[in-house]
């Protein structure tokens, strides 16, 4: 994609992110997710992974996508970003980012806003990125495609890139091959590529699962530090609840394709409100805990894509499922909390909802909702 | 971490590892150094867990002692005998009492054979039994890690979630009971909410079948949630052995309090300490540091770091460090004398 010549652009999106402050979509969120579906067409039916998704970003935030896998967190990011095949896709919703329908866009507008507008960042950087191309390379093959750099040029700006990303010895790096660099190194280069040409929004899918753990909190702060000094938007998703908790301003939990509960990040960890978080909270086991406490699974598994139950997904799971939920399908509903909303017929402190004022009444020095009704 | 000695070793143990030694032959006739001297011991109804980054040595370590990949050098004596120089039959012998559980749950086991076949081969090879008494015993484990034996013996892998495959791993590692099980990241494949069941199944099995267990995991709060102690390797050392709470409340080791620091925490309220790391590279084992091996890396390292390698002692009852200069209180580490470590 990137060797394609780009066209004069139209709407002008690629210059300065700082400026064009007129441009349509500045007004509203900056990305706007509506009802989003997206399957896979199958002999026994489309099985939906991601099954009407809505959220908004506003400029500057980040937003936490959690989920187990096959909960479709890794499928939503894709759909946003226009990045699926389109043999044997469905999907439907829609994708409004600055006031533009990304879902419905030709592969080569994409490609106008891929690097520039939004990017991302995959999990792997071992193979995203080219084994057989020098990594200084490949940051300036996205300057000189989408900047229309020159070479010494796009070579000083790449070198300026991997020193932001803390890459020592820069100007030694940028020669080398990605089997020379460590996985860490590999994936600054990774983050690198993504910034180059001052996106506004930064998918990050998975961006430390594959590193130790020493060398994933350095990357989280790294994409934490370059997400503020740049005012980016940041999609952080992720499996680990330790990952996004005190670097999201807004977490979406994910479960069978769904979100089913989301708002604030303080208010999902510490009151959550939907079951299933609650049961994913307290199943991490925590190093402040002594050894031998007896964790708190959740039994069973997550249903399969083309067999999901009717009602509330989690139900056959959840301790405290009752009729209503293995009938009726939950809807994304608010709480006292604003931005908190959940999936949920029978929520967790509900009772304490209606007696007070929530929040405070929750928040447990160990962060944990006291929680009679779902213990066992 | 980089140090080496054995006063951590007690008298009584089921296993006992003593300057275990792994190294490769590596391009150019050089030699990655993956296990240098690494010495601990496991109880008898006692859970080691055994903490470290990638590269650190600690799966290399589970499999020389199983005599999977034979050590370079060094002892590994499990209910007195000496693993390292048996042979053939003689190792094969020993086996039985002697489990394995590995990291993909998937992949260890065989596609093309129904489960069953995978859990009763054991039992099949030594003879243990009748066929009856065979099924029964399989029927037994598959129910104990909470299979239901009936629907789940003439089905193949494909058919189980990873979670599920990981019971059956047990279920096979159980058929024989063995006295001691080396689990090497039996759930860093599977999701938190199945880790979690997986982790529960095996304390209870470690319960009903009274294992020994040493736990392989890169995850700190995993390890400490399984194990009575911890060893924390890099790059082919020892830094630090010792009681779990111990360890986790006072680390001794500039390594362990750094690992800690940097262990994400699902709470937005928590805060964040930097994490006390010099930047840089991972040495290579190819050409480890001279000296400490986690000096390159070390916030407090100095010259004698460089020259002298840290001898394991002891700072508190049964906890030991690998280290010139713990990040303990200056009182009690000088109340232990530096060559503690070097007597034996």
């Amino acid at each position: 994609m990137r060797n394609t010549p780009v066209a004069a652009d139209p709407v002008s999106l690629t210059d300065d992110a700082a400026a064009d402050d007129s441009a349509p979509g500045d007004t509203g969120p900056l990305l706007q997710v509506d009802g989003l579906r997206t399957g896979f067409r199958s002999s026994e039916g489309t099985a939906w992974a991601v099954d009407d998704v809505s959220f908004q970003l506003e400029q500057g935030r980040t937003l936490g996508i959690v989920g187990e896998s096959g909960s479709g967190k890794t499928m939503l990011a894709r759909s946003i970003m226009g990045l699926l095949p389109r043999a044997n896709i469905e999907c439907s919703g829609q994708v409004l980012f600055r006031g533009l329908r990304l879902d419905q866009m030709q592969p080569s507008e994409l490609r106008r806003i891929w690097g520039t507008e939004m990017s991302m960042v995959f999990q792997d950087p071992m193979t995203s990125l080219n084994p057989v191309v020098r990594v200084g390379r490949q940051i300036t093959e996205v300057l000189r495609a989408h900047r229309r750099m020159t070479r010494s040029a796009a070579d000083d700006a790449a070198v300026e890139l991997m020193r932001s990303v803390r890459i020592p010895e820069p100007e030694r790096r940028a020669r080398e091959y990605p089997h020379q660099l460590s996985g860490g190194m590999r994936q600054r280069i990774g983050i690198a590529i993504a910034l180059a040409c001052g996106p506004r929004l930064l998918i990050a899918d998975e961006p430390t699962t594959a590193l130790d753990v020493t060398v994933q909190s350095q990357i989280l702060d790294l994409l934490q530090q370059q997400q503020s000094e740049r005012f980016m938007a940041m999609i952080l998703v992720t499996h680990d609840l330790g990952v996004v908790a005190g670097r999201a301003d807004d977490i979406a939990v994910m479960y069978a394709g769904q979100i089913v509960e989301q708002g604030p990040a303080r208010s999902v960890f510490r009151t959550p409100r939907m079951p299933y978080t609650d049961a994913l909270l307290r199943s991490i086991p925590r190093v402040d805990d002594p050894s031998h406490t007896r964790l708190a699974a959740i039994a069973g598994r997550p249903p399969a894509l083309l067999d999901r139950p009717p009602g509330c997904r989690f139900a056959p799971r959840c301790p405290s499922a009752q009729d209503r939920c293995r009938q009726d399908a939950p809807p994304l509903v608010g709480g006292v909390d604003p931005g908190h909303r959940y999936r949920c017929w029978f929520p967790l402190g509900a009772e304490a909802e209606q007696a007070g004022p929530p929040g405070n009444a929750h928040d447990t020095v160990s962060g944990r909702v006291p929680m009679p009704s779902a213990t066992t | 971490m980089a140090g080496s000695g054995t006063a951590h070793l007690r008298e009584d143990a089921l296993l006992r590892v003593q300057d275990l030694v792994v190294e490769f032959p590596s391009a150019g006739g050089r030699t990655v150094h993956a296990v240098s001297g690494v010495s601990f011991d496991v109880q008898e109804g006692e859970t080691l867990g055994i903490v470290g980054e990638s590269g650190c040595g600690k799966s290399t370590t589970g499999w020389a002692v199983m005599q999977l990949r034979r050590p370079t050098s060094g002892s590994v004596v499990f209910e007195g005998e000496e693993l390292t120089s048996l042979r053939g039959q003689d190792l094969r012998r020993v086996r039985p009492r002697l489990q394995m559980i590995f990291q993909d749950p998937v992949s260890s086991l065989n596609p093309r054979r129904r489960i069953g076949d995978i859990v009763v081969e054991a039992l099949r090879i030594w003879r243990r039994g009748n066929a009856a008494g065979q099924t029964e015993k399989v029927w037994e484990v598959l129910a104990a890690v909470g299979l239901d034996p009936d629907s789940v013996v003439s089905r193949r892998r494909h058919q189980f979630s990873g979670g599920q495959c990981q019971r059956i791993s047990i279920a096979r590692a159980l058929v024989l009971d063995p006295k001691l099980v080396i689990c090497d990241e039996p759930v860093s494949a599977l999701d938190v909410s199945v880790q979690a069941q997986i982790l529960n199944l095996l304390e209870d099995m470690k319960a009903r079948y009274r294992l020994t267990l040493v736990f392989i995991a890169h995850d700190l709060a995993v390890v400490k949630n399984i194990s009575d102690r911890v060893m924390v390797m890099y790059l082919g050392k020892v830094c630090e052995v010792g009681p779990a709470e111990a360890v986790y409340a006072r680390p001794a080791h500039h390594y362990t309090s750094a690992l800690l620091s940097a262990i994400p925490v699902a709470d937005p309220g928590h805060e964040r300490q930097p994490v006390p790391l010099v930047e840089g590279q991972l040495p290579s084992p190819i050409a480890p540091p001279s000296g400490c091996r986690f000096r390159t890396r070390c916030p407090a390292a100095q010259s004698r770091c460089s020259e002298e390698e840290p001898q394991v002692r002891e700072v508190s009852s049964g906890h030991f460090t690998a280290c010139h200069y713990p990040p303990i209180d200056p009182d009690v580490a000088a109340a232990v004398p530096q060559s503690a470590g070097k007597a034996r």
